[in-house]
């Protein structure tokens, strides 16, 4: 047991990645779907572990194959990287369940194993990338995540789906292949790829070319990744035309794991005083992060395709995000890390609810959802819940995001950032209640095939995140606890 | 002048991630888009490769009576860039034939006239 105990950092890795060419052998949907799902929550259990161990120990160092860093790859986990983790797994484990009785297998019929290999490699690389602590292993990492999610993507119903997975494809090898050219730089420069090594051999105060290109590559890299405004072009297509089951794993994980590489390198890497005051970062990042808020949810709400109009609402909750990281203070970097959390918890949840709607009525156009309050209750309840969840209503996880974000914009004395927050999030009021008053106070069109409420199967997952939703609402002591925790270790406070 | 010709190697990884870059942007076809993704990559793994020389260096071979020798690790570094660059394209062609498949051409503005009037 201790012996399991001590590999559980690599354990973590490994047997999802050993679980997808299993899929494959065994076949059988049955077979792969069990593969899967004792995959994804052993990796769950997995990194509960390791959250409650880095929150009592401190950081966790692994030595990959018994080489010790420097020159061989170390796994550390800090308490970011657990949150990552936890966030990734936990997702990933709630999805698992769901993705059995979507239609998605009524599209890929007998190669659902297919699915569940690319399912599991793609959780694989997000969670590899969280735990490395070797930035090209984090390339790497970052591939096999991307190299799957297109694979998913373009398991869509419509065609559009492979258009939207091919640009997705061609903008995300552009700035993955950005992120290895700030590697190789980083490389270039100190001759380690330990991050930690990197990071201690980089001159903090001094201005060297090399370094401050790879600064630039890797910010444009990890901007295109996460999808932050004007780099988001591929998102919509992507999540508005993937299945459902894929439409709420990648957009409660894969942008928050870029977020992830981000703050990583940024504060870590590179350091507070070389990222934000020898280089003007904050501002460009403040800046974009706030249109991102204005113009993505303007966008949603011209939207007929709920998917769609939700896929954009992404775009302007990675604003969110990328503004917390942008203060540059403890306080807006716990507000960033909390809202990494809450929204993987609300668009999970909603995503979840929309490939419910799907299953029933076959579209998740805003029409065909008249009246689908009454005829499905349960469903439209917990698409309630999420929604109020994401517009930040009190006693839901929204609301304690957007309650840290506007404190830490008031402790910056940004206070029209403060005003700017609150008002986005009214736009998001408009977008959510378009669907509420289509689904609750119109009547189903005439004619319209009967629709009964959505199987169990994929009504408890939804469930599930949201009652997380409420729950982290309402005791926040995980998320904000280990962000503050997080955050303060990333600002060099303690 | 010698620091401009001796570096380039840089130059040509310039150029050709400029060109890459440029084809990806500027040309409609799908497969030309892959291949201009290719060149862009390509450039970076030379970018690797000419960091790893070490002036006066050898092969990374150990042998007697040598002192001095390039730095290995870039082109492992490289290797495995490759296969992620070929997974890649394998992919992005893996897609275009199905894309074809659906629509019956590869050419972008097609796709999004065919896109448009549904």
């Amino acid at each position: 047991m201790g012996f399991f105990l001590e590999n559980l950092p690599a354990l973590i890795i490994v047997v999802p990645l050993i679980a997808a060419p299993l899929c494959v052998l065994l076949q059988g949907k049955d077979y792969a779907f069990t593969v899967a799902l004792l995959a994804t929550w052993f990796s769950f259990v997995c990194a509960c572990y390791l959250v409650a161990r880095v929150t009592t120990e401190g950081v966790i160092s692994y030595e990959m194959g018994g080489w010790p860093p420097p020159i061989g790859i170390e796994y550390r986990i800090d308490t970011l990287n657990a949150f990552v983790l936890l966030i990734v797994s936990g997702i990933g484990s709630v999805v698992a369940p769901y993705s059995r009785s979507s239609l998605l297998f009524e599209y890929v019929q007998d190669r659902a194993y297919m699915f569940y290999a690319a399912y599991l490699l793609c959780l694989t690389g997000l969670m590899g990338v969280a735990i490395t602590g070797d930035a090209f292993n984090l390339f790497v990492f970052l591939e096999i995540s991307s190299l799957s999610s297109y694979v998913l993507i373009a398991l869509g119903f419509d065609r559009r789906a492979l258009t939207a997975s091919y640009q997705y494809l061609i903008m995300g090898t552009i700035g993955a292949t950005f992120i290895v050219i700030a590697i190789g730089l980083l490389y270039q420069a100190t001759g380690t790829l330990n991050m930690a090594d990197i990071a201690q051999r980089l001159p903090k105060d001094g201005y060297d070319r090399t370094i401050v290109a790879a600064f630039g590559f890797l910010v444009i890299g990890a901007a295109l990744k996460i999808a932050l405004f004007p780099l988001h072009q591929w998102l919509p297509n992507a999540y508005a035309y993937a299945p459902s089951t894929v439409s709420a794993f990648l957009a409660a994980t894969a942008t928050k794991v870029s977020v992830y590489i981000l703050i990583r390198f940024l504060f870590t890497v590179f350091g507070v005083q070389l990222s934000f005051e020898v280089l003007p970062t904050s501002l460009p990042l403040m800046i974009l992060a706030v249109i991102a808020m204005f113009a993505a949810s303007t966008v949603a709400c011209f939207q007929n395709d709920v998917k769609r109009m939700l896929a954009y609402s992404s775009v302007a909750q990675i604003g969110y995000m990328v503004l917390g990281i942008s203060f540059v203070t403890v306080l807006g970097l716990q507000a960033g890390i909390v809202h990494l959390f809450n929204h993987a918890l609300m668009k999970g949840a909603l995503f979840l609810v929309l490939g419910a709607i799907f299953y029933r009525i076959g579209s998740c156009h805003i029409e065909s959802l008249a009246g689908a309050g009454r005829r499905m209750p349960w469903t439209m309840a917990a698409f309630v819940g999420g929604g109020l969840s994401l517009i930040g209503v009190p006693l839901t996880a929204g609301f304690i995001s957007k309650w840290y974000l506007i404190q830490a914009a008031l402790d910056k004395g940004w206070w029209f950032v403060a005003i700017l927050i609150v008002a986005s999030s009214l736009i998001a009021v408009i977008y959510i209640w378009r669907v509420i008053e289509s689904a609750y106070f119109r009547s189903a069109p005439e004619g319209a095939p009967a629709v009964a409420e959505a199987p169990l199967s994929l009504l408890v997952p939804a469930w599930v995140l949201v009652v997380a939703n409420v729950w982290f609402g309402i005791d926040t002591r995980l998320p904000v606890g280990m962000a503050r925790l997080a955050a303060e270790t990333l600002m060099g406070v303690k | 002048m010698i620091d401009f010709v001796g570096l380039y190697n840089y130059w040509i990884v310039i150029v050709l991630a400029m060109a890459g870059m440029y084809i990806v942007i500027a040309r409609g076809n799908l497969i030309k888009k892959l291949v201009g993704l290719n060149v862009f990559q390509a450039s970076v793994f030379v970018l690797y490769i000419s960091f790893g020389k070490i002036f006066g260096g050898t092969a990374p071979i150990l042998e007697k009576g040598i002192e001095t020798y390039s730095n290995p690790l870039p082109h492992v570094l490289i290797l495995t860039a490759i296969v992620v660059g070929v997974a890649t394209t394998a992919l992005g062609l893996a897609l275009v034939v199905r894309i074809r498949k659906e629509y019956g051409t590869i050419e972008e503005e097609d796709i999004h006239i065919q896109d448009e009037s549904m």
